[in-house]
């Protein structure tokens, strides 16, 4: 199911763990969705010098981490918010579709504490992590069936490839 | 590295005498039992050979009563479906539980569209339905109780005599999935008192693609394929008749080995289930202690994500199988898991582990040394681990 760069991240994670001394701190997705995951940054004179992950979930939750960290790791503040979610799949060499849709976080909590590290850098409280709703809003920029794997619309709640009703677990 | 399977609810191997069998029917080039030829005339008698054997792993009166379907999917459809076309002058609602397999929600859901009405009946924090629920959601308009003898994630059996003595008595169909169950317990359709009772034949160590649906006689159910005269009638279509000759071996075995294989698997789930805390913390037990299958064991492991679980089981050689959302594909936990209590976390944790006449004492030791390793791999890497253990 997976190819062998996701399996071997999964496997061998890079960069798990917690930053005690962390400057930054991101956290995206619940046990709802099935994914949950922590980025803890050390940031030095705007350039990530640590980082590290904890996450909660499925075999490409966990290399998307791993993947995200090695791709962070030195860039300027500046360049690490420029990585997208795209960027991590593309380094993973693809994802399966509906794994892009769940679990592909990683840039959202990299986003997130940055922004955690920027709010705590001018003085301000620490924001809360985002919720269920907002994450999927942000994130699921397109849908798939889960049955046959097929592009949806936003909503739909009937698949016109696999004739599937999709009211309940869409 | 060869594969341990533990997933036996997934799939069985075939016993080599279903192999045997099915290359036996293969080289004797059967021609259509429909047929009234000479040839055609021995096809139908393999075939009625394969039916009484089914017909006596589950007791029933006489081998008509089983009709041969593609398996336990389509036995399923064919039975509520079935039932809702031919009844429709008495009603239009059906009884089923929260708990049901895919086979009988989307089949229920399907006839929601088309105008039936639908009353799905919770479980308890053990996974049964109270038949004190079945009786008070029957009304007058009630053609069909659906409810499944065991449930494929839990292994949990329901109370399906005491469900069928209230469907006799209210005169309303009772139809059980029984697809998990038929050839790992016994199952004796008259004395469960079951009007429909739908099972695969891969369960009893046959081939995939063919299963059965059992029909008391006088039962009113129309078919679910429509054509020829096959089946009695019920079910139209050549038979496919290599399966079925391999479903009839597999009966067969499975009727002379019950006790010893439900033996055997029983004494590999006590073993995994005493020894299980000697490996690893904090992880709940699905599965009902008395009431269950012999060979089904589920557990959530808490703080760690059940597909995570089941690749790195795989990497060191065991084949288990997960109710995550993710390993499914959807989004969503097992409706089934949620239906018992859990919370979406620990749902998403759960392993289930299925046992078979291919595993020894010493893999069930192998697994439980492999998933040890495992959980404490994946609680190292999880937030959830970190922050309940930060706050005891």
């Amino acid at each position: 199911m997976y190819n062998k760069t996701v399996m071997d991240h999964f496997r061998n994670p890079r960069n798990v763990g917690v930053i005690e001394d962390a400057n930054g701190i991101g956290e995206v997705g619940n046990p709802l969705c099935g994914d949950m995951m922590t980025i803890y940054l050390k940031v030095v004179d705007e350039h990530i010098a640590d980082i590290k992950f904890q996450t909660f979930g499925c075999g490409s939750a966990i290399a998307v981490s791993s993947m995200l960290t090695e791709i962070a790791v030195g860039k300027s503040i500046a360049a690490a918010k420029k990585i997208t979610n795209k960027d991590v799949a593309t380094a993973l060499d693809g994802l399966p579709k509906n794994k892009l849709h769940c679990s592909n976080l990683g840039a959202d909590a990299l986003h997130m504490a940055i922004q955690d590290y920027e709010d705590r850098k001018a003085g301000l409280i620490r924001a809360e992590p985002k919720c269920k709703d907002e994450h999927e809003h942000t994130h699921g920029d397109t849908c798939y069936c889960p049955y046959c794997d097929i592009e949806l619309a936003e909503n739909s709640t009937f698949c016109d490839a696999c004739q599937s009703n999709l009211e309940e677990e869409h | 590295m060869k594969t341990i399977n533990f997933d036996h609810i997934s799939a069985n191997p075939l016993l080599p005498e279903v192999k045997d069998a099915m290359i036996g029917a293969i080289n004797r080039d059967y021609h259509n039992p429909s047929s009234q030829h000479r040839a055609g005339e021995s096809a139908a008698e393999a075939l009625e050979q394969a039916r009484i054997a089914v017909a006596k792993l589950i007791k029933a009166a006489m081998p008509k009563e089983i009709v041969f379907t593609s398996g336990g999917t389509e036995s399923i459809n064919h039975a509520i479906k079935g039932v809702a076309l031919a009844n429709t002058e008495k009603g239009r609602h059906i009884v089923t539980s929260n708990i049901e397999h895919n086979a009988v929600i989307r089949s229920l859901r399907r006839l929601k569209s088309a105008g039936f009405k639908i009353t799905s009946l919770p479980v308890d924090e053990t996974g049964r339905v109270n038949p004190a629920d079945v009786a008070r959601a029957i009304t007058d308009e009630t053609i069909l109780v659906s409810i499944m003898h065991s449930n494929n994630e839990t292994g949990t059996i329901q109370p399906l005599a005491e469900i069928a003595q209230i469907t006799r008595e209210k005169k309303v169909i009772l139809h059980t999935d029984a697809v998990d169950s038929v050839g790992v317990v016994p199952i004796d359709v008259t004395a469960l008192g079951v009007d429909l009772l739908s099972f695969a034949s891969n369960t009893f160590y046959g081939p995939t693609g063919v299963g059965g649906l059992y029909i008391r006689r006088g039962t009113r159910v129309f078919p679910l394929i429509d054509g020829g005269v096959q089946e009695n009638n019920k079910r139209a279509g050549s038979e496919n008749l290599i399966g079925i000759i391999g479903m009839g071996k597999a009966a067969e075995l499975a009727e002379r080995d019950l006790a010893t294989r439900l033996a055997h698997v029983k004494t590999l789930k006590e073993k995994f289930l005493t020894e299980l805390p000697d490996f690893i913390d904090e992880f709940i037990i699905n599965t009902h202690v008395q009431h269950s299958l012999p060979n089904l064991v589920s557990i959530s492991v808490k703080y760690i994500e059940g597909e995570s679980v089941l690749l790195m089981l795989d990497d060191d050689g065991f084949a288990v199988s997960t109710r995550s959302a993710c390993a499914t594909g959807s989004l969503r936990a097992s409706h089934v898991l949620l239906s018992l209590g859990l919370s979406h976390a620990d749902a998403q944790g759960t392993l289930v582990i299925s046992f078979g006449v291919d595993n020894s004492a010493a893999d069930v030791t192998a697994l439980l040394t492999s998933l040890k390793d495992v959980v404490t791999t994946l609680r190292q890497i999880s937030p959830l681990y970190k922050k309940t253990a930060g706050a005891n």
